[in-house]
């Protein structure tokens, strides 16, 4: 196939940055996207010249390090995959792809299509863990977690943190990524002490870093490579909801204990589950 | 060099329990006085620091990622071992044990491998109370399957993303840590030198990827937990940076390396495409509780798999090992592939893949079960491939996958330096010839929750340790020799890419120091790889310059090493004359083709000690001593 590169190039966090076009030609169909820069910057290298600044580890998309926004769409036109495994076959031959960094005001682009990403470890920085020390665990079989809770919570688990969802965001909103950690230990037993606690430093958090408010476009789903759905974004404003009410309340008697915040939350699985 | 073995002896059962009670502790109040520094946050190094810290250590943890979040482990897929006896088939830490032990081709040190199974249980339990979301069962109980060389159900998993949801919960448990001021998470950092002073780990250079200004940090450890070196051959399962620099510039200071021949090849990975391939994608090891291998018995045959009636497929696993058949370890499914391959079955392109057919547990159980259990290997699969593997079978062929060698250790977990750790897959010491599959999960947790915060404490409590200086005359040497090299790299302006050379020693070395080795082969490779390392330093090319972010730069930095421990695999594979696990020399092999050990000779470990400068690398041995009757490995 015969491509050509459309690529952002930018020294450092102070340049202005602008475009670069490339051809690349004689490549298979089966090649992926990121290998066609492999051999681009192959070719830059030998002559000298800095070849283009991208992260990518794994290439089989669970290690979350790759995002590109490809033609406008952060990781490409194939719905659910990481830009590590956009193959070439998913452009038409002698297409001209646009290649641009994750670019959101959270996300200062470091060079070329790399960006800064950390703001995402400090949100979790903030209580995206069970507050459990080592050594002091229970029986793992002494805590019976229903089957399609533990399947739930994988769901929302299966998250990369690669951000495509805040830079697929109109906002600039992380409520997915949030989300998706809240739901996560919030479909499960182990879960429940901080339930209240964990939303609120989270959504504190993210207000923090200065990523912005979820208006309901759903961009951010169809960016998900690993298939997080609105419905993670649902369930945290349910629970910072009843954790904001449980706090006006201040957990008096009779009233919900922002603790214990949704015994509907089986820990035993119910029969037929 | 002194290797000592820290190790008590008497009953097996108990040793670890002595250990721990002989190690001196460090108390509650005292623990932040010591600063430790972990270089990587994978399982092992997130585990640890995050362990440290809740005990109240200083840690510094330093990763190359942009996030602690993205290191390698989390690309483990099929599951993590641990002697529960939860299917109630006869397991226990004896059979783990003694499981393991075999699988490694009996090259192990006993006393590691039975507090590792000692050890796999409690790991499970904090998983669990960490909010990993391991499959169950509908009684809420946790489910379990098996993987190779082990006849027992004993596999936890998280559909096949177990690594990734452990790594989570390390990396959780390591943002808590962060939050509360124990431990300082510095991303996007890269080790380039350890420091040694009086002859103790003190500290390391680091390069900051950004800036690329050079850090020192001192500190009064060091636990180095920066995984394998499988990239040494170009084309592995390995993420693309993972490397060898850390270890390597660690035994370029002194610190022995253990066993560097012994590599694993993993035989159900995606064949290699064609040139432009980055990387080489694994399927599980788990896929085979389902699936067969299988090849054409005529060589050469053309037809679609599903053209191939039953009579005519060879399915080589069951016929030659038919007590495992599909669950046989890797070293010998490798090799079994290889073998069918060279005599003309192969299928696919360029004849080099088998077929891994799910068809027969498709028609027994419903492909939905099969979606459950492995549907995001099925979608990464139809991803790469544009196939979806429960209509057409798999082809799969052996790729560069794990290192059993690495840092040697001692039953502390520290290497020839003292105060220098080495933990996971960075040193050598559970694994043996053969890794089984899911142990490395298991190794990396046991090494950085359970061992290391022990064997820490004693070091930390019984050693001399002055106070250090990041402008000591120690610190400011390695600060020289790094940018030293750096300048060097820049300053070539050759006309080959570094990537150019990685691949060349790649072929060289899966040629001659792969699935099989020769004592003309491995002899021609030392030079050949010799060559290469010269031409490298005559003829590399690195654009841009040191303080920024410089990605050729870093690569071009850790091919150099790979060059010089490509040489040392050979010497090693070389020197070692029998064929034990993956270490099989054509020269040593039973009349059925498989290896064949020579205990007598060979019941050790290599110790390579670092070559002077113009001399060759000296080897030094560890006896192994066996508490059970050595034995031939048998899994007909």
């Amino acid at each position: 196939m015969k491509i050509a590169l459309r690529i952002w190039r930018q020294h450092d966090s102070a340049d202005a940055g602008d475009f670069r076009r490339y051809e690349l030609g004689d490549l298979p169909a089966d090649t992926t996207l990121l290998e066609a820069l492999d051999d681009l910057n192959e070719w830059l290298v030998e002559r000298g010249e800095p070849p283009v600044a991208f992260d990518s580890d794994c290439r089989e998309g669970i290690c979350g390090a790759c995002g590109i926004v490809v033609d406008g769409r952060p990781h490409g036109p194939v719905p659910g995959t990481t830009t590590c495994l956009l193959p070439l076959r998913a452009f038409r031959d002698g297409a001209t792809i646009t290649l641009e960094p994750f670019c959101t005001g959270v996300f200062p682009v470091v060079r070329d299509l790399v960006v800064d990403r950390s703001a995402l470890d400090r949100v979790v920085q903030a209580g995206g863990y069970v507050s459990v020390r080592t050594g002091g665990a229970p029986d793992a079989d002494a805590l019976p977690v229903a089957r399609a809770a533990a399947e739930r919570a994988l769901d929302a688990a299966a998250c990369i943190g690669c951000g495509a969802c805040v830079a697929a965001c109109p906002n600039g909103s992380a409520s997915l990524f949030v989300g998706a950690k809240l739901a996560h230990l919030g479909a499960l037993p182990q879960g429940q002490p901080e339930r209240a606690r964990r939303v609120s430093t989270l959504v504190a958090a993210a207000d923090r870093e200065g990523f912005g408010g979820c208006t309901l476009h759903g961009e951010c789903q169809s960016a998900c490579p690993t298939h997080i759905d609105l419905g993670v974004i649902a369930r945290l404003n349910r629970d910072y909801l009843i954790a904001a009410l449980a706090r006006w309340w201040g957990g008096s008697p009779g009233k919900p204990d922002a603790t214990d915040l949704d015994p509907r939350v089986p820990t035993a699985a119910p029969a037929g589950s | 060099m002194m290797l000592r073995d820290t190790a008590p002896s008497g009953p097996l059962a108990g040793r670890w329990q002595r250990r721990r009670s002989e190690l001196q502790l460090v108390g509650p109040t005292r623990r932040r006085r010591y600063q430790v520094i972990v270089v990587g946050a994978g399982l092992a190094g997130a585990s640890a620091a995050a362990t440290l810290g809740e005990l109240g250590y200083r840690v510094r943890c330093l990763t190359f990622h942009d996030s602690p979040r993205r290191a390698h482990s989390v690309a483990a897929q099929g599951g993590i071992n641990a002697a529960r006896d939860s299917a109630n088939d006869g397991d226990s830490v004896e059979r783990l044990f003694h499981d393991t032990l075999e699988g490694g081709d009996f090259r192990s040190r006993e006393s590691n491998v039975y507090r590792l199974a000692e050890l796999s249980a409690r790991i499970i339990d904090q998983a669990v109370a960490q909010g990993v979301p391991f499959a169950r069962e509908y009684g809420g109980h946790l489910a379990t399957r098996s993987f190779g060389g082990a006849l027992v159900s004993r596999t936890f998993y998280a559909r096949g993303q177990t690594g990734q949801q452990l790594l989570l919960a390390a990396y959780q448990a390591l943002a808590k840590e962060a939050a509360a001021g124990s431990v300082s998470v510095l991303a996007r950092r890269e080790m380039l030198d350890l420091i040694v002073v009086d002859g103790r780990a003190r500290g390391v250079v680091a390069r900051d990827l950004v800036s690329g200004a050079l850090e020192t940090h001192v500190g009064d450890a060091v636990v180095l937990a920066t995984g394998g070196y499988a990239n040494v051959y170009f084309l592995s399962t390995n993420a693309k940076a993972s490397n060898a620099t850390a270890i390597w510039r660690a035994h370029r200071r002194g610190a022995a390396f253990a066993n560097p021949g012994f590599v694993q090849f993993h035989p159900t990975c995606l064949p290699a495409a064609g040139e432009h391939q980055a990387k080489l994608t694994l399927m599980s090891e788990s896929l085979r509780n389902d699936a067969r291998l299988w090849v054409p018995r005529r060589p050469g045959d053309d037809r679609r798999p599903e053209a191939i009636p039953e009579a005519e497929r060879d399915y080589f696993l069951e016929r030659r090992y038919p007590r495992y058949g599909n669950l046989v370890p890797r070293d010998l499914g490798s090799r079994a592939a290889k073998l069918v391959c060279d005599e003309g079955h192969g299928v696919g392109p360029g004849r080099r893949a088998v077929y891994l057919d799910l068809s027969d547990a498709a028609a027994r159980g419903g492909a939905a079960v099969l979606r459950e259990r492995y549907g995001n290997l099925f979608e990464l699969y139809r991803h790469i491939t544009g196939d979806d593997p429960l209509h057409v079978p798999m082809r799969v062929a052996p790729a560069a996958h794990y290192t059993m060698g690495g840092l040697w250790v001692d039953y502390d977990l520290m290497s020839t330096i003292p105060g220098l750790f080495a933990i996971g897959e960075a040193n050598f010491s559970d694994q043996g010839a053969n890794r089984l599959g899911a142990s490395a999960l298991m190794q990396g947790l046991a090494d950085g929750y359970f061992v290391l915060p022990c064997t820490l404490a004693g070091y930390l409590a019984g050693a001399p340790l002055a106070p250090v200086s990041e402008d000591g005359a120690e610190a400011r040497a390695a600060r020289a020799d790094v940018r030293a090299r750096i300048e060097t790299l820049l300053a070539l302006s050759g006309r080959r890419t570094a990537g150019d050379f990685h691949r060349a020693l790649g072929r060289v070395l899966a040629d001659a120091c792969g699935l099989e080795r020769s004592r003309d082969g491995l002899a021609k490779a030392i030079d050949e790889v010799a060559a290469l390392r010269e031409a490298f330093w005559a003829d590399v090319t690195v654009p841009g310059g040191p303080g920024e972010l410089n990605q050729e730069l870093e690569r071009a930095g850790r091919v150099a090493d790979f060059l010089e421990l490509g040489e040392l695999m050979c010497r090693d594979a070389l020197a070692r004359e029998e064929s034990c696990g993956c270490h099989f020399r054509v020269e040593h092999q039973t009349p059925e083709g498989e290896a064949r050990r020579d205990d007598e000779a060979f019941a050790h470990v290599a110790v390579w000690t670092p070559a002077a400068p113009g001399r060759s690398p000296r080897r030094l041995v560890e006896p192994l001593h066996f508490e059970m009757a050595l034995r031939e490995r048998s899994y007909r």
